[in-house]
């Protein structure tokens, strides 16, 4: 049994016009999506701007209210829990966001940032062991434990996304969505960050789904790929059929987008 | 390794940095520091019956509405009292006003801004519409309406100021938590399972901070020229305590001959709610950091 399973995912948002504020209509961000994801794998999404791949990313993890269809985690339905009833499970579920920038709370230092999650599953961790786990944390995404009382703002890019792939990992979950890991990030310092991605799946089993515009990103790091267009999957398939005959049309416009160096 | 230069530098200390290029600012935050100093000793020196240079309700009918001289420098009122001493009695009393009516407009606004912009729908719409009804009545006169019914002492108005001057702070917070509410690292929280209002005061509302500081220091003016006001037409802080407003009150009969009664509180009233003013803008410009490319 695969560790995700999305079924006719739908998320549709209201459009309201007039003075009653009347919904007139829906635009459908994520419309019927079903894929899986097996545990330890990586499943690639890809699509240009306003195709969907965040709104996925986001209703699996519950930040974007669904409007239909079944997201299935290992083996128990998550759409229809309420946000008490999901709250543990979270600790199964992590996210890496697009923006280095955004994502890390500018007046919190790296260690209470780290500590947070580990407060909020690890209840019974004192203090000292709660720093020891920052620590290590921040060794294994390659940065150093005493970084810990620093602030983002004394972090490159590269750093704080690795900061932000701590923050994924300290409550020790299954599934990662990683939105635009890497989009924001420098070529040199992009590979950098998944190398350390597919180092930490062999190490620790975590699955990825892994949401990207870059086709040539998507390749390197996946086991499958779903292209998506206009809120639907148009193409599924292993990386090597993908390039190597892609059937639909939009999949092949977007790979002669992918610029040849 | 980065595509952009690791700034050594926190928000804040790039907010102290802008503020410190800024010699209005600087020039404000010099004469608000020093009021407020002086009120302060003042204040303490008074509670233990020391005062400078003269005892402020000390009466000397022998001496009254005397111009500047040597002994009482801006000169005597109509019951021979010293007006430095009950200038510099007034800026404690005018400034703690400030101070708390500003503290009970900023837990109001706080608080009721900040469930606004977090819990949003209806409960937004009910509150905003309240913070609208409030804004449309002019504040000065309800003011002076309530203090006329509950009794003009110095608690009644610094609470009754403080119970109308919120709104403008709601309506901000209420903004800074719209906007801040969809930043990524709130997201982060919630996907880390972290509570709602866990999330609210320690994600949201710190980073909210430098706006409510700003406008904390600009009600503060706001709310001595009420209480002048108040003062002025008799709803005020009561005699003899002396306030800013209440000098200028008792000294208003005599403004053909004692001009001193009124220019000197007058002048104090001005240049404090001006350099709060000033330094309030100064603190506005210094936390926005656009203004940085200049």
């Amino acid at each position: 049994m695969a560790l995700l399973e999305v079924r006719d995912l739908r998320v549709w948002y209201p459009v309201r016009a007039g003075v009653l504020r009347r919904v007139k209509g829906y635009i459908r961000a994520v419309d019927g999506v079903s894929f899986e994801v097996e545990s330890g794998k990586t499943v690639g999404l890809v699509g240009e701007s306003g195709s969907g791949k965040t709104t996925i990313g986001r209703a699996i993890l519950k930040l974007q209210r669904a409007t239909g269809g079944r997201v299935v985690f290992d083996g128990k339905e998550i759409l229809s829990m309420g946000e008490r009833e999901f709250r543990p499970m979270r600790k199964r579920m992590q996210m890496v966001f697009q923006d280095p920038f955004g994502s890390l709370n500018p007046r919190l230092t790296i260690g209470t940032t780290l500590a947070e999650p580990l407060e909020i599953h690890f209840p019974t961790m004192t203090r000292r062991e709660r720093a020891r786990r920052v620590g290590e944390l921040l060794e294994m995404v390659g940065l150093k434990a005493e970084m810990a009382a620093r602030y983002p703002h004394e972090f490159s890019g590269g750093q704080r996304q690795r900061i932000c792939i701590a923050r994924a990992l300290a409550p020790k979950p299954d599934f990662i969505v990683c939105d635009e890991a890497v989009s924001a990030l420098d070529v040199s310092v992009q590979a950098a960050v998944l190398n350390l991605l597919m180092d930490l799946q062999e190490e620790l089993g975590v699955a990825y789904l892994f949401i990207s515009h870059d086709l040539a990103v998507v390749e390197s790091v996946s086991d499958e790929i779903l292209v998506m267009n206009g809120g639907v999957i148009v193409e599924a398939g292993k990386p090597s059929e993908i390039y190597g005959f892609a059937r639909n049309e939009y999949t092949r416009k977007l790979l002669s987008a992918v610029p040849r160096i | 390794m980065s595509q952009t230069p690791i700034d050594p530098h926190s928000p804040w200390q790039q907010m102290v940095a802008r503020f410190q290029k800024d010699k209005i600012g600087m020039l404000a935050a010099g004469f608000a520091g020093f009021v407020l100093i002086v009120a302060v000793v003042v204040g303490i020196c008074s509670c233990f019956g020391l005062y400078f240079p003269h005892d402020p309700n000390q009466t000397d009918l022998e001496r009254k509405l005397l111009p500047p001289n040597w002994v009482n420098w801006l000169g005597t009122d109509n019951l021979g009292r010293d007006v430095l001493s009950r200038i510099l009695q007034g800026a404690w009393i005018s400034l703690s006003v400030g101070f708390i009516a500003v503290s009970v407009s900023l837990l109001i606004g706080v608080f009721v801004g900040a469930v606004s912009g977090w819990v949003g729908g209806w409960l937004d719409n009910l509150l905003m519409r309240i913070v609208d009804a409030i804004m449309c009545f002019p504040s000065f006169f309800l003011i002076l309406t309530v203090v006329a019914l509950v009794g003009p002492n110095i608690w009644n108005i610094v609470v009754v100021i403080g119970l109308v001057s919120w709104t403008g702070t709601a309506r901000l917070v209420r903004a800074e938590f719209l906007t801040l509410r969809e930043m990524e690292f709130v997201r982060a929280a919630r996907s880390i399972g972290q509570r709602g209002w866990v999330i609210a005061f320690r994600h949201v509302l710190p980073n909210a901070a430098a706006p409510i500081f700003v406008t904390a220091v600009l009600g503060v003016p706001d709310a001595i020229l009420a209480e002048a006001g108040l003062s002025y037409l008799g709803f005020g802080v009561q005699p003899p305590q002396a306030t800013w407003g209440n000098i200028i009150t008792d000294g208003k009969v005599y403004i053909l001959d004692a001009w001193w009664l009124i220019l000197f509180p007058g002048v104090a009233i001005f240049l404090t709610a001006l350099s709060f003013y000033l330094l309030g803008d100064a603190l506005r410009r210094a936390a926005d950091t656009r203004a940085e490319r200049k």
